[in-house]
């Protein structure tokens, strides 16, 4: 199938890619003076973690369209989506306990970021559950939609809240008002590294499309 | 729809169920003893001259009614499997957003029946004063609990009718609780530790948006997870 070969292609690019982020992160990026080695990580963590919420961004807005068109397709995209967030979301819950340990001397804490970003995790993994749980397609679809909705709607209350609680959490330094905190070779790596993920995702969530698609029309035959 | 009709068919379906949970009693009694039975094993999990009551009363009392109030939403929409009765209920001439609202109104009423029970529990077990705080504590019980109830009551409508639907709807419905309940058990501690109502106005707030956003979001979701 061609979309599989495609996704097969970008995913291959965007790990050959990754190699590079890391190839210019540790050899020609300076090291940042109060965190050292340790604050390499950012340049994974920071675009696994936009992207872990952006995945489900996008799984809600399918899933709303989804309820209008009753478009398998959007489904099936929205599935995809959710399973590569996962994927993400574990990036980002492992990379951080690893910076965790040298900087904040503990690897896991009850801060408000760390809490939350497990909710995701478990949000994700819920709607997985819920979808392996349903087997008529129709209702499937609609259910998963429906709670795809609600976690949509969720993400933004857990950005708030992680204003509201105090925290031990580096506070954002990219996305924030004004320019960048950040020196200008730093900033290069990790835009580098956004579009390396960007491109990662596209990638993971095209081939498992392509996969959810032949594994229905195999369901449909048998 | 007008409006009229659609509270109207709501309180119907409310006093429906609740007629039916009145007449056996079986479901509220059973949220009851179990109640009970955590906060006395609670008391086992602690060390008071370790943590003081004042500030442990918050968690127990929070962890408490997240368990009965899983336990009370299964219930909904288990009632009407039997004999196809939610076939029944659809097939009547009424909104679809009036089924579940009186879903929601009825399991409201359910889970505040168990938590006017809960509290004076926990302030006679845990020796707490609640008394000079019961505005407040009520306010922050009932904002905490519509957000909730409103989301669990969406998602029993799903999860009833998939496999393992009493693992389900917690798997699912957990990580949509513990923003409200975190909130809400912060602001209770507050209270119990007689700090000044400010410190808590921002978690109300919060709570009442999260139940706003909620509550139209499955009023609006609840066609979906039962039309066919």
């Amino acid at each position: 199938m061609k979309m599989l070969r495609v996704g097969r292609w970008i995913s291959g690019l965007g790990l050959v890619l990754l190699a590079g982020v890391y190839v210019r992160a540790l050899a020609y990026t300076p090291v940042e003076a109060s965190q050292g080695l340790a604050q390499k990580i950012f340049y994974l963590h920071v675009p696994a973690a936009i992207w872990a919420e952006s995945a489900m961004v996008l799984v809600g807005l399918a899933s709303i369209v989804y309820l209008f068109t009753k478009d398998l397709r959007l489904d099936r995209f929205a599935a995809s989506s959710a399973e590569v967030g996962t994927v993400f979301c574990a990036v980002v819950l492992t990379s951080g306990p690893i910076w965790g340990k040298p900087i904040w001397g503990t690897w896991w804490t009850w801060d408000a970021r760390l809490t939350f970003t497990l909710f995701l995790f478990l949000l994700y993994v819920g709607y997985l559950l819920l979808r392996s749980a349903v087997p008529d397609p129709g209702a499937r679809a609609r259910f998963s939609a429906v709670l795809g909705i609600c976690g949509m709607c969720e993400v933004p209350f857990i950005h708030l809240s992680v204003y509201m609680f105090p925290t031990l959490h580096p506070m954002p330094i990219v996305l924030q008002p004004g320019r960048p905190k950040l020196p200008g070779s730093m900033l290069a790596t990790w835009l580098f590294s956004l579009g390396v993920f960007t491109l990662l995702y596209i990638g993971f969530v095209v081939q498992r499309y392509a996969l959810s698609y032949l594994r229905e029309q195999r369901e449909s035959h048998a | 729809m007008r409006s009229p009709d659609l509270l109207r068919h709501a309180w119907a379906i409310a006093s429906k169920d609740l007629l039916v949970e009145l007449r056996s009693r079986t479901a509220i009694l059973s949220v009851a003893v179990f109640v009970v039975l955590v906060l006395v094993v609670f008391n086992f999990g602690r060390d008071p001259t370790a943590v003081s009551n004042i500030d442990l009363a918050p968690s127990i009392l929070w962890v408490t009614f997240t368990f009965a109030a899983i336990l009370a939403l299964n219930r909904a929409f288990q009632l009407e499997l039997e004999n196809q009765a939610l076939e029944g209920l659809l097939l009547a001439p009424v909104d679809r957003g009036s089924i579940y609202l009186g879903k929601l109104i009825a399991n409201l009423v359910f889970v505040a029946t168990i938590e006017c029970l809960g509290v004076p529990l926990v302030a006679l077990f845990f020796n707490v004063p609640i008394i000079p705080h019961l505005g407040p504590l009520v306010a922050t019980i009932a904002l905490a609990t519509v957000g909730f109830v409103a989301i669990g009551t969406l998602f029993s409508a799903m999860t009833v009718r998939t496999r393992f639907a009493e693992l389900l709807l917690p798997v699912l419905l957990l990580p949509f609780m513990i923003l409200p309940l975190s909130w809400a058990a912060l602001a209770t501690g507050r209270l119990l530790a007689g700090r000044p109502l400010s410190e808590i106005t921002g978690w109300l707030n919060m709570l009442a948006v999260y139940d706003l956003v909620f509550v139209i979001l499955a009023v609006l979701l609840f066609p979906a997870t039962v039309n066919e």
